[in-house]
């Protein structure tokens, strides 16, 4: 039997019919994701062609990208951007109802970021082909899906037909060795991979993280691992399910309960790329040199480690880069003085983010001047931060405290950085003009956002931590 | 995303943007992704490169061309990163591109164009040079042939899927694709217990 990777037992699973030269491999998608922003004209597609969802049980939907992150008025009116904003929301729930989809909206328990929601309630499960209209749908690879973004095209053809049409990819491993240093988290990680790939440097490829590393990492780092590989051109990265995986989903309320459970993770924990599984390429990263990151440019492989301050431009990419954010090459972090912390998104909204950047927080003050919002990614993870207090010490350290959505990450809810401010955000990023028009934006891990709020300016976390972690 | 008007063969200005990684944010920003259509975002294509904030235009070579003329958008590599919105391709193609040229197109971007028609055309780095170096020339793009040929009479093949090629030459419904095999879709759900 030929050794296969992890990528190939899930896609060869899910092969409806075989792609050819001349045609695609026909693909099932086991669970679909649906939100309001890249779902209204496919729906109008599947009206046209006089179609329902053919799948309603394997289709979920969400509110989070338009929604305002502040509580609705005293007569429950909510304080949406534009009308137009609020006109998709009630796009979504019509076109739920319509097909009986179940739709995880205002009243429901848990409503939240797409990629928040999916695994925290078990409805991403190993082994599973996972689609979104949405490129940051690699999170979901962290459990060893198969899980990539879609353009609304492809949402209608799934809607309709619980499958697409797609040419396999090249595989990649990505082998993160050695023991991460304390202070350092799955977003430095990430940050380091982007950095090391290139901004294009995945295009074309299913990438797999595997090493050390990344086998010690909680399945929250994994999910940002695993979110970020499109900010490196890779429409989908994964990881093996292993012993904490299981751990992390047994009791979800998607999953199966007892005896099956344990049955199904049996199933998943045979999902690891064999030994002598063929990758179309592999790269190692010695993890034990990872350092607290943060980008410097204009793009997220333009990242570097914190301490090694800001690298002089190489190129006139670059130069364009550092003009923009307003940064000169050579000079040190510290002198980036922050406008904006955000600490929130699909990338890192979840509770170990939040446990992060409290730690940091805790007993200080947000520096004045700097305006810093925590948004949860979820009201499973907004109820379970506020039962363990992480709110109170956001907000005695003078942090904003919102209701779960994608908030300042895509800035499309008003919820954004003004003209030529500086953010340092846990998102996923920092394009120009992606949180606000004029907007300059630092991506780094919730710790490092949560110290440069408290420090005013860029600032490695390691000097706020307790010195027996060291 | 339902039948459309067959690719064959066209030719037109370029109209050049060199800048490297032009992604889909800078594209069509996302405060303007809260419509429930895609018709008219060619108005908001490359907005904050093209308008201040006042709504006021900027000296940008998108607001001086007559963009009937430039059917052809040469970018710099990586061209389309970033988000999946198909608002991109949408809005490129509102504005009046019927085709994209870089070393490099993003995946999810690049999909994105097959299935609304905006052709996306990959050059290697000396193509690219030929054409940012006379960024005024006119260009042939003929899908029937695979062909891109250049002013000077340079002519390159290029390549497209072959499934997403038919379905620009012949007109071939991808979602209408799909569901005749509906049949074999359903025994798929049930041989792997996948049935509702």
């Amino acid at each position: 039997m030929t050794a296969k990777s992890l990528f190939e037992k899930v896609w060869d699973a899910h092969v409806v019919e075989p792609e050819g030269a001349d045609k695609p491999a026909v693909l099932y998608i086991d669970l679909h994701l649906v939100h309001e922003v890249t779902s209204p004209q496919a729906f109008s597609e599947l009206d046209a062609r006089g179609l329902k969802v053919r799948r309603p049980d394997r289709t979920f939907a969400t509110l989070d990208h338009s929604i305002p992150t502040l509580a609705p008025d005293a007569d429950g009116n909510r304080p949406y951007v534009t009308a137009q904003a609020k006109k998709q929301v009630e796009t979504l729930e019509a076109n739920a109802a319509n097909n009986g989809l179940r739709l995880f909206g205002y009243d429901a328990e848990n409503r939240g970021v797409v990629h928040v929601i999916g695994p925290e309630m078990g409805l991403t499960q190993p082994g599973y082909t996972v689609v979104c209209g949405d490129s940051h749908t690699s999170t979901h690879g962290a459990f060893g899906c198969i899980a990539f973004g879609i353009g609304t095209s492809e949402v209608g053809h799934v809607l309709a037909t619980q499958c697409l049409a797609q040419r396999k990819p090249k595989t990649m491993r990505i082998t993160v060795d050695g023991k991460l240093q304390p202070g350092v988290t799955g977003k430095d990680v990430a940050l380091t991979v982007i950095a090391t790939l290139g901004f294009s440097g995945g295009t074309g490829y299913a990438l797999e993280y595997a090493g050390d590393v990344i086998r010690e990492l909680d399945m929250e780092g994994r999910m940002t691992v695993c979110n970020l590989s499109i900010e490196a051109g890779a429409r989908c990265g994964m990881i093996a399910p292993d012993q904490k995986t299981i751990d992390w989903l047994r009791g979800r309320q998607y999953v199966p309960q007892g005896e099956a459970y344990d049955e199904a993770a049996k199933g998943w924990l045979a999902l690891a790329s064999d030994e002598g599984a063929v990758f179309d390429k592999e790269i190692r990263i010695d993890g034990s040199t990872i350092e607290p990151m943060a980008t410097w440019g204009t793009s997220p492989d333009q990242g570097a480690a914190i301490v090694r301050g800001v690298p002089v431009a190489g190129n006139e990419d670059q130069e364009r880069a550092l003009k923009y954010m307003g940064f000169t090459g050579g000079e040190a972090r510290e002198v980036e003085k922050v406008d904006v912390v955000f600490i929130g998104s699909c990338t890192n909204g979840r509770m170990a983010d939040l446990r992060a950047a409290a730690a940091i927080m805790k007993g200080r003050k947000v520096a004045p001047g700097v305006r810093a919002l925590v948004v949860p990614g979820s009201e499973w993870v907004r109820i379970e931060a506020e039962k363990e207090g992480l709110h109170e010490i956001f907000l005695e350290a003078g942090a904003e405290w919102r209701l779960p959505g994608c908030s300042m990450c895509i800035a499309m809810n008003g919820d954004f950085v003004l003209p030529g401010q500086l953010a340092v955000s846990t998102s996923n990023r920092n394009f120009e003009g992606r949180q606000g028009p004029g907007s300059r934006t630092v991506l780094a891990s919730p710790a490092t956002a949560a110290a440069s709020a408290v420090a005013g300016h860029v600032a490695d976390p390691r000097q706020f931590m307790a010195l027996e972690e060291a | 995303m339902s039948n459309q008007e067959p690719i064959h063969s066209f030719s037109s200005r370029i109209l050049v943007l060199p800048e490297a990684n032009i992604d889909t944010d800078q594209i069509i920003p996302a405060r303007f992704l809260t419509t429930t259509t895609k018709v008219g975002l060619g108005k908001v294509a490359f907005n904050d490169w093209r308008y201040n904030a006042d709504g006021s235009d900027k000296p940008h070579i998108l607001n001086q061309i007559d963009p009937t003329e430039h059917r052809v958008l040469v970018g710099g590599n990586n061209f389309g990163c970033g988000s999946s919105r198909e608002h991109a391709p949408w809005a490129l193609m509102d504005y009046g591109f019927q085709a994209v040229i870089s070393t490099e197109i993003a995946d999810i971007f690049k999909s994105n164009c097959l299935k609304n028609g905006l052709l996306p055309v990959v050059v290697s780095k000396e193509v690219h040079d030929k054409l940012l170096a006379n960024p005024q020339q006119r260009v042939t793009i003929d899908l029937q042939q695979n062909a891109l040929t250049l002013e000077d009479g340079t002519v390159i093949t290029f390549e497209v899927e072959a499934f997403a090629r038919q379905c620009l030459l012949e007109g071939v419904d991808a979602m209408g694709w799909l569901l005749k095999r509906l049949p074999d879709i359903e025994k798929f759900e049930q041989s792997h217990g996948k049935a509702a």
